[in-house]
């Protein structure tokens, strides 16, 4: 049995708490008065390149679609009004980014438990003979699915009845009423359908995990040819896998394309999915050699780690093949309503877009390229932060350049909610793991696991 | 060179085959050669054969490719003759680099298998027509030959070989 340490608990919640004052820091800072963002803008054309946002702000896909009235405001003025626009457009922003913060990170933490819930169901389905000594820790992780999943979508919904819809624009009724590419879409991006889907998304995720659990500690308690609860744990798994291809990829569109709602891309839900997959099994890897190092998993050696650390290798490759198609792909034909999507990321996030390439693709490559790394914790560990830190980008780059635009920072705000988070998920998450003994040992592969040796 | 003598021990099963090498080895006897019909998993660890460097070569070939392959592009879409190909802009290699990332990826690959594999080839000593090196025709079906060099203790090493359970020892004169 392992016990929560009470330094590590100590630990999640001062990160709760420090987050919770970042967050709350963000959300009291980010209303500005009309008056005071002119002022700033004013400020920031004198500073040194003036004009430049002027242009910039006619690039954005949603420029004009904030439904502040706009419309109804006498034309006669124009550049009086345009000034005004453009303030407004930037007021917008300004209070988008501690929404989007938020947004961010929770989806980041989410997607990392939802990740290895889908790893978990695929080592069932293909019977995985080296990863049963896994299963309690994966088991632990997946804990967090069901609060993490909630809170992604009550950010979204509560985004829309507390906020000013400051990350989905379709869920403001006024700028769907302007435009015409949006109300087409209605059927599907309307408020109820986007709470029905995330539901149905939860709750079959949810029982999964529940039943998965159930049926691994049963199977603990089982007579020792007794492997029905394996058997039930296999099927479900196989159902599970089918499940979850689908709504992870509707999820995609929802919760994220969706910020975009005049953009669409084919392979989104995969390009997430991989995103989801590679942090997923670092997570793994870096929790169970935490774990190790303490001594809780004696039965965990050289060779658990060597293969976590080449499914971190090839999944991280994987993403950047699915980054790049999809870039690829838009940049070649460049289309205008599909390749404005890289042009605001290229124009306005050109050191996180690149920078998420070099920390997701070139790191790991060539750090876990040499088998003998792959067997050094320490080693693992470093690429692994590092994964996890361009992964963090990734997702960040999905949302802002919706919401904040070019008003982006990693400030107080994001790195706020982010301790926020990862507090909370370090907190369930060893709360789930202190619950049962971290070795599966009714399984009927533990016992190749643990003499598993590459 | 004069003729030396070599012993051939025959085993017809992989684990006494490995036993048996353990055993020779914990003796101080060189072994010079084993011929099996099919990989033994561990073998190479307990005649304390080292560890392959055919992945080292493969890293550098593959970088060899990269580098032909963006010098090559540079060369012949940039330098030489920079026309507009449908509007991608040909001004600088890095402007239209996603186009050449494929050609980069494939060469890349290319230069990695094939070469690695001649190394492979040149390093083992194969290529058609080669005179095969078969000491006993048995040892492609279902026995395993193990070949010690004898300097003048012959029958100390039969003996020992017999123990470990050889089904046949064998005195040979091996011609140079």
């Amino acid at each position: 049995m392992y016990t929560f340490s009470s330094k590590l608990k100590t630990f999640s919640i001062v990160l709760i708490v420090l987050g919770a004052l970042g967050v709350a820091y963000g959300f009291m800072t980010s209303h500005k008065s009309l008056d005071e963002v002119k002022e700033m803008i004013a400020h920031e054309a004198a500073g040194d390149h003036g004009g430049g946002h002027e242009a910039d702000a006619d690039t954005h896909v949603v420029a004009d679609d904030h439904g502040d009235s706009h419309s109804e405001e006498s034309h006669g003025e124009v550049t009086e009004n345009h000034g005004d626009e453009h303030a407004k457009h930037v007021q917008h922003q300004l209070e988008n980014r501690p929404w989007s913060a938020l947004y961010v990170a929770a989806f980041f933490f989410f997607m990392i438990a939802l990740g290895v819930l889908a790893f978990y169901a695929v080592q069932f389905a293909a019977q995985a003979g080296w990863s049963p000594v896994l299963y309690r820790v994966m088991e632990g992780i997946t804990a967090y699915v069901l609060p993490g999943a909630l809170i992604v979508l009550g950010i979204a919904v509560a985004s829309h009845y507390i906020g000013h819809n400051n990350i989905f624009i379709w869920m403001d009724p006024e700028v769907v009423a302007h435009d015409k590419l949006i109300a087409g879409k209605s059927g599907f991006l309307n408020m109820t359908g986007f709470i029905i889907r995330g539901l149905i998304f939860i709750s079959g995720w949810s029982l999964y995990r529940y039943f998965a659990r159930k049926f691994s500690l049963a199977q603990d308690q089982a007579d020792i040819n007794d492997n029905r609860n394996f058997k039930k744990s296999f099927r479900i798994a196989a159902g599970f896998l089918v499940f979850f291809i689908y709504t992870e990829s509707m999820m995609s569109w929802d919760w994220i394309m969706s910020v975009d709602p005049h953009w669409f891309s084919t392979l989104f839900g995969w390009y997430v999915f991989a995103s989801m997959f590679v942090s997923a099994i670092t997570v793994i890897a870096l929790i169970t050699m935490y774990l190790k190092s303490r001594g809780h998993l004696p039965f965990v050696n050289d060779s658990h780690l060597h293969d976590l650390a080449k499914f971190m290798f090839g999944f991280s490759i994987f993403w950047t093949y699915l980054w790049f198609s999809q870039f690829m792909l838009i940049w070649y034909s460049n289309i205008p309503e599909e390749v404005t999507y890289f042009v605001t990321r290229f124009q306005d996030y050109q050191l996180p877009f690149l920078a998420m390439v070099a920390m997701n693709f070139v790191f790991p490559l060539l750090l876990l390229m040499n088998s003998d790394y792959k067997r050094i914790p320490w080693f693992v560990v470093m690429a692994g932060i590092v994964i996890l830190c361009g992964h963090y980008i990734d997702v960040f780059n999905m949302i802002m350049p919706a919401t904040v635009g070019d008003r982006w920072y990693i400030g107080i705000p994001e790195i706020g909610s982010v301790m926020l988070f990862a507090g909370l998920f370090i907190f369930v998450v060893f709360t789930a793991l202190s619950k049962h003994p971290l070795l599966a040992k009714g399984n009927p592969f533990i016992k190749e696991s643990e003499n598993f040796h590459y | 060179m004069e003729a030396s003598k070599v012993i051939h021990a025959i085993y017809t099963d992989d684990d006494v085959l490995m036993a048996a090498v353990k055993k020779v080895k914990s003796e101080k006897y060189h072994i010079e050669e084993i011929y099996t019909p099919f990989p033994v998993h561990g073998l190479d660890k307990v005649m304390g054969l080292e560890p392959t460097r055919i992945a080292i070569t493969s890293f550098i070939y593959g970088c060899i490719g990269l580098a032909v392959s963006i010098v090559m592009m540079n060369f012949i879409m940039i330098q030489d003759w920079p026309q507009n190909i449908g509007g991608k802009p040909s001004f600088s290699y890095i402007e239209n680099m996603p186009a050449f990332v494929p050609i980069m990826f494939e060469l890349t690959v290319f230069f990695a298998a094939h070469l690695m594999v001649i190394t492979f080839y040149l390093r083992s000593r194969m290529w058609p027509f080669k005179k095969a090196e078969n000491p006993d025709p048995r040892t492609t079906d279902d026995h395993f030959l193990m070949e010690i060099a004898v300097h003048g203790n012959e029958n100390k090493l039969s003996e020992l070989l017999k123990e470990t359970g050889a089904v046949e020892v064998n005195l040979i004169d091996k011609e140079h």
